[in-house]
């Protein structure tokens, strides 16, 4: 079967600091990839440029759902299949709950305003945010604002799900909240890259994991595998370092 | 008592206030057409110079650069005395027009661009991951949070335009200035020159008022 991600050579460079080191990555449709490494180790960069708001290198070649993710037209059509969620957040502040949601199915998708707004209801009630609809995002606690950004991106029904840290910017008792929606949503079949330095979520979901040091991946498996039996140094002495804390 | 007659002499301003008030009103007309095209312009070239290809952006920051060092005087004068030597030959109000929104314009540009580069970057980074167009991102999420930061500055520069107006009289024009100085020279006496002055405190005070205001409002509820 055809990965529904094909991540072949991938380079990133800023000036002479190289930060991916020609990746190679292919996920399935439906698996649940969990991404953990030390603090600028290229996580980031990797899943910003699988819908391109990183650029990457010309020898580089990133296929998703059979497009190539390259400048120019095809680009809109990738980004529309890949829903990304960001650590902070990044709401439309100046729209509703509802509105951030409904907007992008309207304007992309050309979505009729109520069936637009029948979706947006629907997935903010999945998401628990339903009695805040009316509400605008920065009356809305940390927790609930990200599980806004959930429903978000998936009102544009993505088959990729990217999320690039998604707690850290959390307040601890606001953590679980979000995770529970996530792993929810690892249930219903959309694939999901998962940056996180949530061990134990990335222990309870994640089908694979991908452990990323200085702009490679050092080791890659099940999370029994990378968690109870790390192969590498590198690996066992990252663990131990997140472990400890 | 010879000083109120010879400033505020009542049946004088009585008088020529009608003459002045048609003089407001083409100052008004000058103003709000010179302003509502600058604001078009504007946004044209902040938008340009932000995202425009190849040289664009150059080419917008040197229009910008000109056009706010040039005295608006030295502008309408060529405009007006210079441009009929190669041709081109403009009425007195379109003059004034096209002087007024020339400048206004690249003044409103820099505005503009200032309120985009406000805009957190995380906001184009959401707009873009959802798939939005160009268009619709600046549209539906990056304009209108930037409008807030804009409008005072932007009504800071529509009291310019409305001020500059008045340069227009010395192109012809039958502004609020030209008819008071006309009325002066009639009457032999002041008072329409105080008149005028008058109409332009009345005028843009509350706009005075207003920028004072926003600045106020907008400085105090600042997003994190
Ligand atoms: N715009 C940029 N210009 C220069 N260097 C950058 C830029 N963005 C990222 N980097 C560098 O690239 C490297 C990888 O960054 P990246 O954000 O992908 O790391 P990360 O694994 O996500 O780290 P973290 O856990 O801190 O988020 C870092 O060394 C960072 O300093
Ligand atoms: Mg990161």
């Amino acid at each position: 079967m055809t990965p529904l991600i094909k991540i072949s050579n991938l380079k990133k460079a800023y000036g002479a600091f190289t930060v991916l080191h020609g990746i190679d990555l292919d996920i399935a449709e439906g698996e649940v990839v969990c991404v953990i490494g030390p603090s600028g180790s290229g996580k980031s960069t990797l899943i910003r440029c699988i819908n391109r708001l990183e650029a990457f290198s010309d020898e580089s070649s990133i296929v998703v759902d059979g497009v190539t993710v390259g400048p120019g037209k095809a680009l809109a059509k990738v980004r529309a299949e890949v829903g990304m969620v960001f650590q902070s957040f990044n709401l439309f502040p100046h729209l509703t709950v509802l509105k951030n949601v409904m907007l992008a199915p309207m304007r992309v998708r050309g979505a009729k305003p109520a069936e637009a707004e029948r979706k947006a209801r629907d997935l903010l009630t999945r998401v628990g945010i339903a009695a805040q609809a009316e509400k605008y995002p920065g009356k809305l606690s940390g927790g609930q604002q990200q599980r806004v950004a959930i429903a978000r991106a998936l009102a544009m029904e993505p088959k990729v799900m990217l999320f690039d840290e998604p707690t850290s910017a959390l307040d601890p008792e606001m953590v679980g909240e979000v995770l529970d929606v996530m792993k929810t949503l690892a249930g219903t079949g959309v694939t999901m890259v998962v940056v996180t330095h949530e061990m134990g979520f990335a222990r309870q979901v994640a089908d694979r994991v991908i452990f990323m040091d200085g702009g490679r991946i050092v080791e890659q498996g099940t999370p029994a595998e990378i968690f109870d039996n790390p192969r590498e140094d590198r690996t066992r002495s990252f663990l131990r370092s997140v472990l400890e804390h | 008592m010879n000083l109120v007659n010879t400033f505020f002499n009542i049946p004088i301003l009585i008088d020529t206030f009608p003459l002045l008030l048609s003089g407001l009103l083409v100052t008004l007309e000058i103003g709000v057409t010179s302003i509502i095209a600058g604001l078009a312009g504007g946004l044209f070239l902040a938008l340009v110079r932000l995202y425009g290809p190849g040289p664009v952006p150059f080419l917008s920051k040197i229009y910008i650069d000109i056009f706010r060092s040039i005295p608006l005087l030295v502008l309408l004068i060529i405009v007006y005395y210079a441009l009929p030597f190669v041709g081109i030959r403009f009425s007195p109000f379109v003059s004034a027009v096209v002087a007024l929104t020339l400048v206004s314009a690249a003044y409103t540009a820099e505005i503009f661009r200032a309120g985009i580069e406000a805009i957190p970057h995380g906001q184009f980074e959401a707009s873009q991951a959802l798939g939005l167009s160009g268009r619709h991102m600046m549209v539906d999420v990056i304009l209108p949070q930037a409008i807030k930061i804009v409008i005072p500055p932007l009504t800071n520069n529509c009291i310019n335009v409305l001020k500059d107006t008045a340069l227009a009289s010395v192109v012809a024009m039958p502004d609020l200035l030209k008819q008071a100085t006309q009325a002066q020279a009639l009457a032999a006496n002041p008072t329409p020159l105080i008149g005028a002055a008058l109409i332009y405190v009345a005028l843009l005070w509350p706009l005075v008022a207003i920028v004072a205001r926003l600045e106020k409002r907008f400085g105090k509820d600042k997003r994190p």
